[in-house]
């Protein structure tokens, strides 16, 4: 005797589904249609005229230097981001791993940076570097290096990439350690036993091992740097100095919000909206057929 | 509490509220402002006094944010027919303002339509020079005005030798020389870059910042600051980096440390810095006015203002618009600007209100405090010297400190950074015109 399970409510499935529509349309659907929207329109900040100019908004922003140069800055400062904070979390992650006495409180303390907001940790980090008042500038300046982040590009932009990375150093932390403990002890002995070195261990099985966890984390922390890192820009830098810093994200909100150029913010909203979405399917299409699970 | 109390006390509670509504019958006039912190709680006072002083209107402050956040959140609620009465905007916004016709409603409009007596000669020529028509009328009421000027470290000028504030930009190099030579990281900083070193010192020195009388008789205006007169000057500042007689310190006020600290003898931004500097500063500090470049004018014209002013916004009750026009009139009153002024360091926008801290001997007990004034009403504002009307004027400051940022790091020299911003200011001027026509 088998029992058979068949649903025959015909609205039950949609309103059930229902909560997450709504929410997918409310607010994802319907804002980017409307960017779409506006990005074909020239309209003055009080929305009292607005013209359909086609694709004029988006030849401005090609025909413009200062945005190609922005795409520049923001590939420079994802990849640096990313790598930086995996590198920095992978580091942490086999350490904690290892520690036996009070790992529990190394864990915690690790983890604490990710409860920060980025425009304080943006703050934090600005001022730990202003060049008047900062305690790493004078570190610096004692080592023979002028730091000044409001004259020098790469210097801001290494302030942003800092400030950036540290905040999502807990965050991988976390999911990397997860991903070391889930790697069977057995492998490891037997690699041990073997007389592998912990280096070569390291290379040879935790690391392959872990690359679920390292791909997942890389699309989150491009999406992340691509997304997230709006407030450090705000709060430090504004994109200066001379559009050393003006990231992608940043450059959306200054147009949109401080300049009021709603039609030409909107043609950037687009732009990056499909950058987002192609780095993904090349990313689940490409990167992730490479990956052991 | 037995059931009883509570009951009463319910009873009492509802009673309350019904009596609180009785004297909220009053018409309520919404005012977003930007204004934080000590000012913020100098805005209640004001809105507080006025409900005071009358019982048929009732004025309602809301800090909204920064200047941009204030604009734009005023900007989003009238699209979606939430505006407030009154809104605080920033100077640099003036032309959006401006070119929104249907959203704005003019003061001298306002105060004939709620007949209200209003005399506009009473207000400083140079505050609302910026915010009146071609053919003088006000628009906005100015709230908040400053004016760039020169502060320097009284203690570090006599170490160093020096008898009095430099009056030129020779003495200015001469000064920072001899302040170096005793000691100091550097001569000069300052901030507000394009609001100081190209827009004051054009007006300053009756120099065009764009045509069609800096954009105020039509849309149709570009720029003009891309000339050998300011570029002369920043190239010579540029180049006294090497001496650090000059030293870049970021955007706005970040640079401010640098002269509280003591690394810089002299500091040129907004007089409302006062408060600031006087919490601050560990050392004798005045202000004077900015210095005048000899090869670029023999004496210097006026200086023109920075700050905010209200503007009001239409489509709210009729009956309510009186209610704006009285609050206007209390807020341009002596008492009230006096005090405004003698808090803050903003200038008084009323002749009155100046004359009156003169008689409460403010400017005896704080010297110095009346350069500003002193700067604004120099002489009789020119069309080059009464403020400036360009559209994404915020947008071209943004380009502005790019181009300057790129000259102090020795990018470019001075005439190609100030022809690239002239460059890219035009495209966006032409936008501007475009989406307002």
């Amino acid at each position: 005797m088998h029992k058979k399970v068949i649903f025959r409510h015909r609205w039950l499935p949609y309103a059930l589904l229902f909560p997450q529509l709504a929410i997918t349309i409310v607010f994802f659907i319907w804002p980017a249609s409307q960017a779409l929207y506006q990005s074909v329109l020239l309209e003055d900040a009080f929305g009292l005229s607005s013209k359909f100019v086609a694709l004029e908004n988006f030849i401005a922003l090609f025909e413009d230097p200062h945005y190609l140069g922005s795409f520049k800055v923001t590939i420079v400062f994802s990849v640096a981001v990313a790598f930086l904070s995996m590198g920095f979390s992978l580091l942490l992650a086999v350490m904690a791993d290892r520690v036996i006495k009070g790992s529990m409180a190394y864990k915690t303390l690790l983890i604490w940076p990710y409860a920060i907001a980025p425009a304080v940790s943006g703050v934090l980090w600005f001022f730990m570097f202003n060049p008047t008042v900062g305690i790493n500038a004078w570190l610096l300046r004692q080592m023979g290096y002028d730091w000044n982040h409001y004259l020098d590009g790469g210097d801001a932009l290494l302030l942003i990439i800092i400030a950036s990375a540290w905040q999502q150093i807990s965050y991988n932390f976390l999911f990397f350690l997860a991903g070391l403990q889930a790697i069977p002890r057995s492998l490891i002995e037997a690699a041990a036993i073997d007389g592998a070195s912990p280096m070569k261990r390291f290379w040879t099985i935790i690391f392959p091992l872990l690359s679920p966890t390292t791909f997942f984390l890389l699309v989150v922390n491009i999406v992340y740097a691509f997304f997230g890192t709006f407030g450090v820009v705000h709060a430090t830098t504004d994109g200066g100095p001379y559009g050393a810093t003006s990231i992608l994200v940043y450059k959306v909100f200054n147009d949109g919000f401080v300049g009021l150029d709603l039609g030409g913010s909107a043609a950037q909203s687009v732009i990056l909206m499909a950058i987002v979405i192609g780095l993904t399917v090349v990313q689940f299409r490409y990167v992730e057929r490479q990956v052991e699970y | 509490m037995s059931f009883n109390t509570k009951l009463t006390a319910l009873a009492v509670g509802a009673f309350a509220l019904t009596q609180a509504a009785g004297a909220f019958a009053a018409e309520e006039v919404q005012w977003w402002h930007a204004m934080g912190g000590r000012n913020g709680e100098l805005v209640n006072q004001i809105a507080d006094g006025f409900n005071k002083s009358q019982s048929n209107y009732k004025v309602v402050p809301v800090y909204k944010g920064n200047y941009t956040e204030t604009m734009t959140a005023a900007i989003a609620a009238f699209r979606a027919k939430k505006q407030p009465h009154i809104v605080q905007v920033f100077e640099v916004g003036t032309a959006t303002m401006m070119a929104a016709k249907g959203a704005v409603y003019p003061v001298h409009e306002l105060m004939v339509d709620s007949g209200e007596a209003f005399d506009q000669s009473i207000y400083l020529p140079a505050v609302i020079s910026y915010y009146t028509t071609p053919d003088n009328k006000l628009l906005s009421l100015p709230f908040n005005s400053s004016t760039p000027v020169l502060w320097y470290n009284k203690d570090a000028f006599k170490k160093a030798g020096i008898a009095s504030a430099p009056k030129t930009w020779d003495e200015m190099f001469s000064a920072s020389k001899k302040l170096v030579a005793s000691g100091m990281k550097c001569g000069f900083s300052f901030g507000w870059q394009s609001w100081v070193m190209i827009e004051n010192f054009s007006s300053w020195h009756n120099l065009s910042i764009g045509s069609k009388e800096n954009g105020f008789t039509g849309l149709d205006t570009e720029f003009k600051f891309n000339n050998d007169k300011v570029a002369g000057i920043l190239q010579r500042i540029a180049d006294s980096q090497k001496d650090n007689h000059f030293r870049y310190g970021g955007r706005r006020g970040e640079s401010l440390p640098m002269y509280t600290n003591g690394e810089c003898g002299m500091w040129m931004n907004s007089s409302a810095y006062y408060g600031s500097i006087k919490k601050q500063a560990k050392f004798d500090y005045s202000q004077s006015m900015l210095p005048v470049d000899k090869s670029a004018a023999s004496s210097a014209q006026n200086s023109i203002i920075g700050g905010a002013t209200l503007w009001v916004l239409r489509g709210k009750q009729k009956s309510s618009y009186k209610g704006v026009a009285q609050f206007f009139k209390y807020m341009s009153g002596s008492e009230v600007q006096a005090m405004w002024h003698q808090e803050t360091g903003y200038v008084p926008i009323t002749m009155a209100a100046s004359d009156l801290s003169r008689k409460q001997g403010f400017y005896n007990k704080n010297p110095g405090t009346d350069t500003a004034i002193k700067q604004l009403s120099l002489n009789t504002p020119t069309p080059n010297s009464k403020g400036l009307r360009f559209g994404s004027f915020v947008q071209v400051r943004d380009i502005i400190n790019e181009e300057m940022e790129a000259l102090w790091a020795g990018k470019k020299t001075a005439k190609q950074a100030l022809a690239d911003a002239a460059k890219r200011g035009n495209v966006l001027l032409r936008k501007f015109e475009r989406a307002n026509k």
